[in-house]
């Protein structure tokens, strides 16, 4: 207990690296399963069966994906920038994965005395007997969604190709319209919360037995920003960048092998992420009844939510239809920007009298 | 510890700084400046500010960056096709290296390296930075926002003006 190397104890070595490599392996295999529920749920929506035949209901269906993609050919076309087209997937995947970094999955377990807080970047600070966590969490999460827009657009543009650049610049111009609606519509959270810390949020919604959630108080901003964060992400009904009949795959379609893979992964990895914030921030984290009394139950409820939101977007893709892209532009600028601008009024207004 | 952080992330900046002007490409440039402005983030983090940190992704490498990139893939450009001068690069040696005296006894003479004032690290540590910034921005320097703020309409109307050819 008492080893200290460059003056941090052991315990926060081992605490950190555990929490990694959950986070991680949980965002991973999130990220598998959630192609075939994606095919399973919609599959019965339609009234099909879905994966059958790989494994017991086609369960084995993911790695068989997998396996397919890391054999197949990789191809890389002769007039594309070489460079930009190799650290395009890559530039994608890795903002996606890191912004499950500051959110908080559970509260804080205490193990030999050294408290542990079910946060990736969270430490126990033993001498201020503390814990601490990025106070600036959504902010981070802000910078490092504008991050995976050059994923995108560099994948666009290094391919060479009229659908890709077509995809690309859809892509780009969406995800910045939207990244505007889905950042003012969540000021409206922190007008009540007044910290922008993840871990303080998801601490101010722990009342009423675990359900005093914001979503409650601001449903029109949790709304906003869900549907904001769809777009963002290119999820349906706003996937315009890869629309199939008009962009043959959009930014991907020169991709092959694992590079279009972990275009999908990152695609997934974000779509984890955005119901993991939403949770977070609306629907109260991992809060919920005798959360706080039972630590371990903390991370149930979080994955709970996460899987229910995620559902829910599986649900949208099966029943709703593409938007047209001036739709979609009127749609972010002139409905989602001044709403959420008079949602931060009403909210400053309401706040100021109460 | 955070000297050994510190030295690897002034590698990758120094290194990429140099990519910016080094690489043929120009979005190759634009990748290694985006790297050059992240790495100032982390600077940021380790000076205690960090909602300029996350303020300098945002702004920097989220949204200008952005629009350079933008510039180049819709222009195409491909290759760098301007030609090198041998003065533009005496000029530029000549205004790198004032900068660099300049910067050098800035570091020297001034106060840069010890701030003094009201605001002292233990108290944005305590306080909250980004607390902090707020509450000065919209009480002491509530004018200069204001006046920040028209001017930001005045260049939102411009481009509106600029890209509407009938209004």
């Amino acid at each position: 207990m008492g080893i200290e190397i460059l003056g941090l104890p052991m315990m926060y070595y081992i605490a950190m690296l555990a929490k990694v490599l959950v986070a991680f392996v949980f965002v991973l295999l999130t990220v598998a399963y959630a192609t075939y529920a994606e095919r399973k749920i919609i599959g019965h929506m339609q009234v099909r069966l879905g994966p059958m035949r790989t494994g017991w209901h086609g369960l084995l269906q993911p790695i068989a994906d997998g396996v397919k993609l890391f054999f197949k050919e990789e191809i890389i076309p002769s007039q594309a920038s070489t460079f930009a087209f190799l650290i395009a997937p890559l530039i994608a995947l890795i903002p996606a994965f890191i912004t499950f970094a500051v959110i908080p999955f559970g509260g804080t377990i205490e193990i030999m005395g050294y408290k542990i807080p079910m946060q990736v970047a969270a430490y126990y600070d033993t001498t201020a007997g503390q814990v601490f966590d990025v106070n600036v969490g959504v902010l981070y999460i802000l910078a490092m969604s504008s991050l995976g827009v050059y994923g995108i657009v560099l994948a666009g543009w290094a391919s060479n190709s009229k659908y890709s650049l077509m995809g690309g610049l859809r892509a780009s111009a969406q995800m910045i319209s939207y990244e505007l609606s889905a950042g003012l519509s969540i000021i409206a959270v922190f007008m009540l919360s007044g910290t922008l810390s993840l871990t303080k949020i998801v601490e101010l919604q722990s009342g009423m037995g675990g359900f005093e959630w914001y979503v409650f108080k601001q449903p029109l901003a949790a709304f906003m920003f869900f549907i904001c964060a769809l777009a963002e992400i290119n999820r349906t009904p706003f996937d315009l960048p890869e629309a199939e009949t008009e962009l043959v795959s959009g930014f991907c379609t020169e991709y092959s092998s694992m590079k279009y893979a972990m275009f999908f992964m990152a695609e997934y990895a974000n779509m984890v992420t955005v119901c993991a914030l939403t949770t977070t921030l609306f629907l109260g984290g991992w809060n919920g009844p005798f959360a706080v009394a039972v630590p371990l139950l903390g991370p149930v409820y979080f994955v709970a939510k996460v899987y229910f939101l995620m559902f829910f977007c599986m649900w949208i893709r099966a029943t709703v239809p593409r938007y047209r892209y001036d739709q979609l532009m009127h749609l972010g600028w002139k409905v989602f920007l001044p709403l959420a601008l008079v949602n931060i009024v009403v909210t400053g207004i309401i706040g100021y009298f109460i | 510890m955070e000297t050994l952080f510190f030295a690897i992330v002034s590698l990758v900046a120094i290194i990429s700084a140099i990519l910016v002007i080094t690489c043929k490409n120009p979005i190759n440039s634009a990748l290694s400046l985006i790297m050059t402005f992240f790495c100032l983030a982390t600077y940021y983090v380790m000076l205690d500010a960090p909602f300029m940190a996350a303020v300098q992704v945002m702004v920097y490498a989220g949204a200008i960056m952005v629009l350079i990139v933008f510039t180049i893939m819709l222009l195409n450009i491909r290759v760098n096709a301007t030609q090198k001068h041998s003065h533009r690069i005496l000029l530029g040696s000549i205004i790198g290296f004032f900068t660099l005296i300049n910067t050098i006894v800035l570091l020297v003479k001034s106060q840069a390296a010890k701030p003094v004032g009201p605001f002292t690290g233990d108290m944005i540590r305590n306080i909250g930075h980004s607390e902090l910034i707020g509450r000065e921005m919209f009480t002491t320097f509530l004018l200069p926002f204001e006046i920040t703020s028209i001017l930001l309409l005045v260049a939102i109307v411009g481009s509106v003006i600029l890209a509407k050819k009938n209004i």
